[in-house]
């Protein structure tokens, strides 16, 4: 797992806070973290029990990426079938775009997430379409160095 | 470790491809040289006919630049002759003493054109059209000369005198045959393509041997004999009497060649040299079963079966192609494929429009499609191609074939056919809106030649696929590569090599009941498979092996999961069912009151004949289905979606026939159905067919003797009138019938494949034949599909049994 940082870079801010158990999430499934007045966070699972952590809006049309069909380590989002990287949060070639992701540890199967990235990472509601292509582009900007 | 050493001997557009897959799947395996004798990286010499026609630059041509093979980590030898090889040392040896030792070694030296042996062949000015330089020659010669000759009727030297007169040479094409083109065109179309290319100012020649090539004093030709006698004036002769397989070094370092004038290298099916297995040869130089291949399509076929070998894999042979031309002039559309010429065994289907300039003949035997020769509108000549190589019986759809695959109907390009018709901006693919100047763009800048790669890049064609063969003819005309040689057997996805029916078959075969087990068996390549596979396979155990094989949620679109179609804002919509479209006041008052308490934005009644309440949220979902109170109307799955009915004899004044009294009880019967893809049915109680049953997976018309059951119709991308299936007396015999005909659909569909699509694979006759014909078949079918749906529950209430995962409906936890 890496260190976890805000967008600023500053690890020693991090507040972790657990939201779930991992057996929780279903096994290549995922779920919502809810963020009142923002775009809802995907947490998802694969088969090795990984857990990664995604806006849950695809950089192509917004589509839920919660919603779509989760393997290896990628998601299809439900809308136009992108494959979205769950590591990396970006759109497998030849489509372009990425969509924030969130730092996720998991310890004694609790899974948790830094609360500083959460309420200030990619806020603001679900926009459609062309505006959110140009989000999309800043999210990828920016996104913490690993 | 140290590498291994990789030598290839010609930097062709073959044996370049064969490098890049070799790259791909085993990018450090080898150390790589690369001896090419042009001065120029690999390009593209498809591309050379529009250079010299002035359409492309030789900039645009160029297939890998240097850079590339320095990317690579390629040592490029250019301009350097191979002129031995040492086999016991294993060492290449160039022409400038420069020398490679080898582990493998390829050679790729393609082929060289055929200059007939005639007085003056070697004279200044008489070329052949092969390479830059040759092109270079006739655009210089075009500045300062006037009169062109052309030596030789077929496909190169045609586009060689389009060319030329394109550069505003007068062009004298000779040709020895009674007609051009005559390898791949019969003697109408051939007469057909003469007058259209004579129109433009082209001059010909027909059965006209050359005698001799007639110099002046500065040892440049100036004239051209003919055997009768006759002469014409020359100042450039293109011999363009065809290739034959450059087998110069192969032959002097002792490898078996073909016997026969144009033979090859002979290579087995993993392109290895019969004499020296670490020998490799791919491309116009190799002899493969016989068959020295001149088309890019097979050649890159070649290159991937090598390219898995090179890499050690042992997977793959090449068991070789069959061929398509296309011509690449301009505003001439020409298509032929197979025995075109037909023969005493066969029959012929012709269309001949010659003031129109359109002529199609279709060569049948044994009811395959064995050869087709299209001129002037060559749209339909993928589809002809596919059923060619499919050898299928086109008995079924014979009185149709000659009006090709889009003439019922085909929307989203404005009914275009003609690519090369349309301006860049025009549409090309109305699902993903993609115009032609962006696939023209793509295709060049990111070198693609097959149908895949430019669905992969671009989209067009990818979604619903009407737009196909446009996108087949902008690759024509882009890349001019011979796209439609497509393997046979295409894989399910890039998981895997398997097909649909190979999968199908192993699950059936070895009683296989899992993805997991499925995957391991079949070698898949990724440890869960992808978002269009794994739907699939799930799809398969299920519909194989009913009540054993364990549904898995996750293997399911969205919509499958949550029970409801999601939206493009990700909301929902909910469509209750209504059986046969039929319902009450009880039921529209408390859909009524869920709008309202759900403020659900939309409610429209949808072509089915049902309500779709749109808009919903996810977490409200579980609520509205309790509180409608009505079974899921599975509007969201591949399964039974509706049967639309019309009023019928209880009320219609022309009803003969109790349409919506069999479609509910079709309906109640079939409802839970899940199914390769959606299934539509419709029942009308007479023949005016309100319900639209003649576009419908099994549509039903009532007489007054009994009902008509048709099968395979489809509203959608294309439209396709049902075919007519049987006549039977009674509603009973109807749903045993519709059901058997959808139980075999069900366990011989491919997934995502309609029963329109169904049929046109395996053909009428044959579910006929399992349905119809075969009566105890028909009710162990009907049987089997009752085994399927019983006890299947209803997943809008029935949440656990139906594997809902209901914690999708609540977020996991608030920030």
């Amino acid at each position: 797992m890496r260190a976890s940082s805000n967008r600023w870079g500053f690890s020693e801010m991090s507040n972790w806070k657990v939201f779930c158990k991992v057996e929780d999430i279903p096994v290549l499934g995922s779920r919502r973290i809810a963020r009142p007045g923002s775009t809802d966070v995907a947490i998802f699972r694969n088969t090795e029990d990984k857990v990664f952590a995604l806006l849950d809006r695809c950089p192509h049309k917004g589509g839920p990426l919660s919603q779509g069909i989760v393997f290896g380590e990628s998601v299809a989002c439900p809308l136009h079938n992108w494959t979205i990287g769950l590591a990396d949060g970006c759109a497998k070639a030849p489509d372009v775009g990425c969509t924030q992701r969130f730092a996720v540890k998991v310890e004694d199967s609790q899974v948790m997430l830094d609360t500083d990235e959460l309420s200030t990472l990619a806020l603001g509601q679900t926009v459609v379409a062309d505006v959110v292509a140009v989000g999309a582009e800043t999210a990828a900007a920016e996104r913490p160095s690993v | 470790m140290k590498k291994m050493k990789l030598v290839m001997v010609g930097n062709g557009m073959a044996g370049v491809r064969t490098l890049e897959e070799l790259l791909k799947i085993a990018p450090d395996l080898y150390d790589i040289s690369v001896f090419g004798a042009e001065p120029h990286p690999n390009y593209n010499r498809i591309l050379l006919s529009p250079v010299l026609a002035g359409e492309q630059t030789l900039d645009e041509i160029v297939l890998n630049p240097i850079a590339w093979y320095e990317e690579h980590g390629i040592k490029l030898h250019l301009g350097k002759k191979v002129v031995d090889v040492n086999r016991a040392r294993r060492i290449v040896i160039a022409e400038d003493g420069t020398e490679e030792p080898y582990d493998r070694l390829l050679i790729a030296t393609g082929s060289n054109p055929f200059i007939p042996p005639l007085p003056g062949k070697d004279l200044k000015g008489v070329i052949a059209f092969r390479d830059i330089a040759d092109t270079h020659v006739m655009i210089e010669t075009a500045k300062t000369h006037k009169h062109a000759v052309v030596v030789g009727g077929g496909l190169l030297g045609l586009e060689a005198a389009n060319g030329l007169m394109s550069r505003g040479m007068d062009v004298t094409l000779v040709h020895l045959a009674p007609w051009l083109m005559e390898r791949q065109l019969d003697d109408v179309a051939g007469g057909l393509l003469r007058k259209s290319l004579e129109e433009r100012g082209m001059n010909f020649r027909v059965e006209t041997q050359t005698q001799e090539l007639v110099g002046g004093p500065d040892g440049r030709v100036t004239s051209i004999k003919f055997k009768d006698g006759s002469e014409a004036p020359a100042d450039l002769v293109v011999m363009a009497a065809g290739i034959r397989p450059n087998t110069e070094l192969a032959q002097k370092i002792g490898l078996h060649c073909g016997p026969q004038k144009g033979g090859g290298i002979v290579v087995n099916d993993t392109m290895q040299t019969i004499t020296d297995p670490r020998v490799y040869s791919v491309g116009e130089c190799a002899s493969h079963r016989g068959i020295a291949y001149g088309l890019v399509a097979p050649l890159f076929e070649q290159g991937k079966v090598c390219a898995t070998h090179l890499a050690e894999f042992g997977i793959g042979r090449y068991t070789g192609s069959t061929t398509s031309t296309k011509l690449k002039v301009t505003g001439i559309d020409l298509f032929s494929a197979g025995n075109f010429m037909g023969g005493p065994e066969c029959e012929e289907i012709v269309m001949s429009d010659p003031y129109g300039g359109v002529y199609k003949k279709l060569v049948l035997q044994d009811d395959k499609l064995v050869g087709a020769c299209l001129y002037g509108d060559t749209v339909d000549g993928s589809f002809y191609f596919k059923l060619l190589r499919e050898g299928r019986s086109i008995a079924d759809i014979r009185d149709k074939l000659m009006f090709g695959e889009s003439h019922l109907g085909d929307s989203g390009h404005a009914g275009q056919n003609k690519a090369a018709a349309m301006a860049d901006a025009d549409e090309v693919c109305g699902c993903n809106g993609v115009n032609k100047g962006t696939i023209c763009k793509a295709i060049k800048e990111k070198g693609l030649f097959t149908l895949e790669e430019v669905r992969k890049v671009t989209k067009a064609s990818a979604s619903c696929g009407s737009c196909t063969g446009l996108v087949e003819q902008l690759l024509m005309f882009t890349a001019g590569g011979d796209y439609s040689a497509a393997p046979k057997k295409k894989a399910m996805c890039a998981c895997t090599d398997a097909s649909h029916q190979d999968v199908r078959d192993a699950i059936r075969s070895e009683h296989l009941l899992t993805i997991a087990s499925v995957y391991e068996r079949m070698s898949w390549r990724t440890p869960n498979g992808c978002s269009s596979c794994r739907p699939a396979v799930n799809y398969y155990l299920i519909s194989t092996w009913p009540k054993q094989a364990k549904d898995d949620p996750q293997s399911h679109f969205i919509n499958e999961r949550s029970h409801a179609n999601i939206q493009k804002n990700g909301t929902y919509s909910v469509v209750p069912r209504m059986w046969g479209g039929t319902t009450n006041s009880s039921e529209l008052r408390r859909i009524a009151d869920v709008v309202d308490k759900f403020k659900i934005p939309t409610v429209k009644v949808t072509g089915g004949q049902r309500i779709d309440l749109l808009g919903v949220k996810k977490e409200d979902l579980p609520a509205v289905w309790q509180e409608l109170g009505m079974p899921s109307g599975h509007a969201y799955g591949k399964t039974l979606r509706t049967v639309k009915t019309c009023v019928g004899s209880e009320w219609c004044r022309f009803g003969t026939q109790d349409s919506t009294k069999l479609g509910i009880d079709l309906e109640r019967a079939l409802w839970r159905m899940y199914a390769p893809h959606k299934v539509k049915l419709a029942v009308s109680g007479c023949p005016r067919n309100c319900a639209e049953s003649g576009i419908k997976d099994v549509g039903v018309i009532g007489v007054d003797s009994g009902w008509e059951v048709y099968v395979a119709g489809n509203a959608g991308i294309k439209t396709e009138v049902a075919h007519f299936f049987c006549k039977l007396k009674t509603a009973e015999e109807v749903l045993e019938y519709a059901g058997a005909f959808l139980q075999l659909y069900r366990e011989e569909g491919w997934y995502l494949e309609r029963t329109v699509h169904y049929v046109a694979r395996v053909g009428l006759d044959y579910c006929k034949a399992k349905v119809l014909d075969d009566a105890a078949n028909r009710k162990a079918l009907w049987e089997r599909l009752q085994f399927s749906l019983d006890g299947e529950p209803d997943p809008w209430f029935e949440f656990e049994k139906a594997g809902v995962d209901a914690r999708q409906f609540q977020p996991v936890g608030v920030l």
